[in-house]
């Protein structure tokens, strides 16, 4: 009923083509992130902030970043991980070698550093497709974690490469406690993803997505195949990157070459494909999916075997947990296989004609 | 019809060969396409006349032969060049872009004319915001001439046959083509889809002057709307002339009689 269009005209390009054309969207959006920047501060624990919020966010970024290069530009990737240490390290050079740089612009860095290892590891693309490029980004997920392990230079020669990051502020800010690397997370993951959204609905995304559904149609109709596909390694590497600066210092503090395994690609992975391929919000909600799922079973599973009276012990319930969270997974995709953004999109076309069928 | 001006040669192609491997694909073929003509190619299953377009805008490259585009001579195409030079195609198997919608596929067509980086796009702003209403106008433009309104926001994978038929000749046109190359472009289609297509076809000829070269297996569509028609038969040219010298060619009628070579 209070979902409508209905006397919504759009008179000219500009109004059709918005990011939301729709009233109620902006105004949710609007209240989304009032609600995100303002009442979340001021309610939420520590806890909220270090173990969910924090993460939730930089693994939307991550998504993000993945969504764009497989979602996109149809190019499978499994280096993810690997651009994200990238630019952890990267910043964290950038930090320890240039003390008077900024903090935003070493993460910026990071992440240039991650979208030109992310262009290098992308010249496959130009000849091979599919699973066979899968497994040549394979190469760069191994090769990146063995390079940062072995020349201790990355890490400034600590022990087993791990780096520690640095105090930091930002605009005189020290981010020193939890809300502000909330906030410092929450402003980046905002911005890149208007930013994201720009690309994918401009001459850029369609680029992208030309190379995506026909590449012959595409080079016909004089997109460059070479400079699309690079582009595409290069601005998602970018993402992963500025992640993976953002997971050394605004969530673990410490982390090592082997926290970006390849078990972190693929969890970026199963982000996208059960957020929705070719999204930009998919990547929030397969995000939302994989990290915050796994703590709110946890939440309600030891309280629910407390209440049935069972006496269970706590590692056959964090298997319970696993089990749990796979059969979610597999009933999410054999209910749409678009991801959770399809889910979202029938819904709200739903509501649009509710309470009538159709 | 009669007030249209058919120009000087535009296109000329001099003994092209092309092979696969051992298979000969075309052998030795040569013809010309002058600026503002309907120019057919046609010939039983496997003749070559989609390789010959393939040839024509730089998909495949031929062993030999020379192409003389606006008297610039050259001994292949190459995609992106054919493309800038003012080729635009459709092809026999529809190769939309699936995913996207209609409004997105046509938007794509015009992707040569934006000048402005993915910065820029990235950030929306001034120039790039500019030059996407600008190409949204040109767009709508060509949705209006094809009337595909309605479907402006549908993916084109859900759309029937015939509408994504006519989506795909949009995404040729958004790009002001000069040279139109259609592969097939009534296959598959009932007769009123042929109609509307014909229609389409011609008014783009008449309206704007583009040259068109098409392929087609309805010899009725054919001979009435084209000007020239060049009959290719396994690889080798058997016929070209008007449709009325084509269709009392002897070695046409064989092969379109199936008669043993």
């Amino acid at each position: 009923m209070f979902y409508r269009e209905t006397g919504q005209f759009k008179t000219s390009y500009g109004a059709d083509q918005q990011i939301f054309p729709i009233r109620q969207d902006r105004i949710a959006i609007g209240l989304l992130l009032v609600f995100a920047f303002f009442v979340v501060p001021a309610v939420a624990t520590q806890y909220w902030f270090s173990a969910i919020l924090i993460p939730f966010l930089i693994f939307s970024l991550a998504a993000l970043g993945l969504n764009i290069l497989t979602g996109y530009a149809g190019q499978l990737s499994l280096g993810s991980a690997a651009f994200m240490a990238v630019g952890a390290f990267g910043a964290y050079n950038f930090i320890l070698r240039v003390p008077e740089i900024p903090a935003i612009l070493a993460f910026l860095m990071g992440g240039v550093c991650a979208a030109g290892v992310g262009i290098l590891f992308g010249l496959p693309s130009l000849r091979i497709k599919g699973f066979y490029l899968a497994v040549a980004t394979l190469a760069a997920q191994f090769f990146v974690v063995w390079a940062l392990t072995k020349f201790g230079w990355f890490s400034n020669y600590s022990s087993s490469g791990v780096i520690s990051s640095q105090d930091f502020s930002v605009f005189g800010f020290a981010i020193d406690s939890p809300v502000r690397k909330y906030l410092l997370t929450l402003s980046i993951v905002a911005i890149m993803g208007l930013l994201a959204k720009n690309m994918a609905r401009s001459n850029t995304g369609r680029s992208w997505m030309a190379v995506r559904d026909m590449d012959v149609a595409a080079e016909v109709i004089g997109i460059p195949l070479m400079k699309t596909k690079l582009l595409a390694f290069a601005v998602s590497s970018f993402y992963c990157g500025v992640a993976g600066a953002l997971v050394a210092y605004c969530y673990l503090g410490t982390v090592e070459p082997d926290y970006f395994t390849l078990d972190l690609s693929f969890r970026i992975l199963f982000m996208v494909i059960i957020g929705g391929v070719g999204t930009i919000l998919g990547s929030f909600f397969g995000a939302a999916f994989i990290v915050l799922l796994p703590i709110f079973l946890n939440i309600v599973l030891h309280p629910l075997f407390a209440i049935l009276g069972i006496e269970i012990s706590s590692a056959v319930v964090s298997n319970m947990e696993l089990m749990v969270f796979g059969g979610l997974i597999i009933f999410f995709l054999a209910v749409e296989p678009h991801g959770l953004a399809r889910l979202w999109q029938i819904g709200k076309e739903k509501l649009r004609i509710w309470p009538f069928p159709h | 019809m009669s007030e249209r001006k058919i120009g000087e040669v535009i296109l000329d192609l001099q003994n092209i060969s092309l092979r696969f491997g051992g298979v000969k694909a075309l052998t030795d073929i040569s013809f010309d396409v002058r600026e503002h003509e309907v120019r057919a190619i046609i010939g039983p299953n496997g003749a070559g006349k989609s390789s010959m377009l393939n040839v024509i805008n730089g998909v495949y490259h031929p062993q030999e032969g020379t192409i003389i585009f606006r008297g610039e001579k050259r001994h292949e195409m190459e995609a992106n060049a054919a493309a800038k030079a003012g080729f635009a195609r459709t092809f026999q198997n529809i190769a939309l872009f699936k995913g996207m919608s209609v409004l997105d596929n046509l938007m794509t067509g015009r992707n040569l004319k934006i000048k402005t980086n993915f910065i820029q796009q990235a950030l929306w702003w001034g120039p790039a915001r500019k030059e996407e209403l600008e190409q949204r106008r040109k767009v709508e433009e060509v949705i209006d001439f094809l009337e595909i309104e309605h479907i402006r926001k549908t993916p084109v994978g859900r759309l029937p046959y015939g509408l994504q038929k006519r989506v795909e000749l949009g995404r040729a046109l958004a790009a002001e083509p000069q040279i139109l190359l259609l592969d097939e472009p009534m296959a598959g289609m009932n007769v009123e889809e042929k109609q509307d297509m014909c229609r389409f076809i011609l008014d783009v000829n008449d309206q704007f002057g583009t040259t068109i070269v098409l392929i087609e297996h309805d010899m009725g569509v054919v001979m009435d709307i084209s000007d020239r028609v060049v009959v290719l038969d396994y690889g080798k040219k058997i016929g070209d002339g008007t449709p009325d010298e084509v269709r009392n060619n002897e070695e046409v009628i064989k092969a379109y009689l199936g008669t043993q070579h």
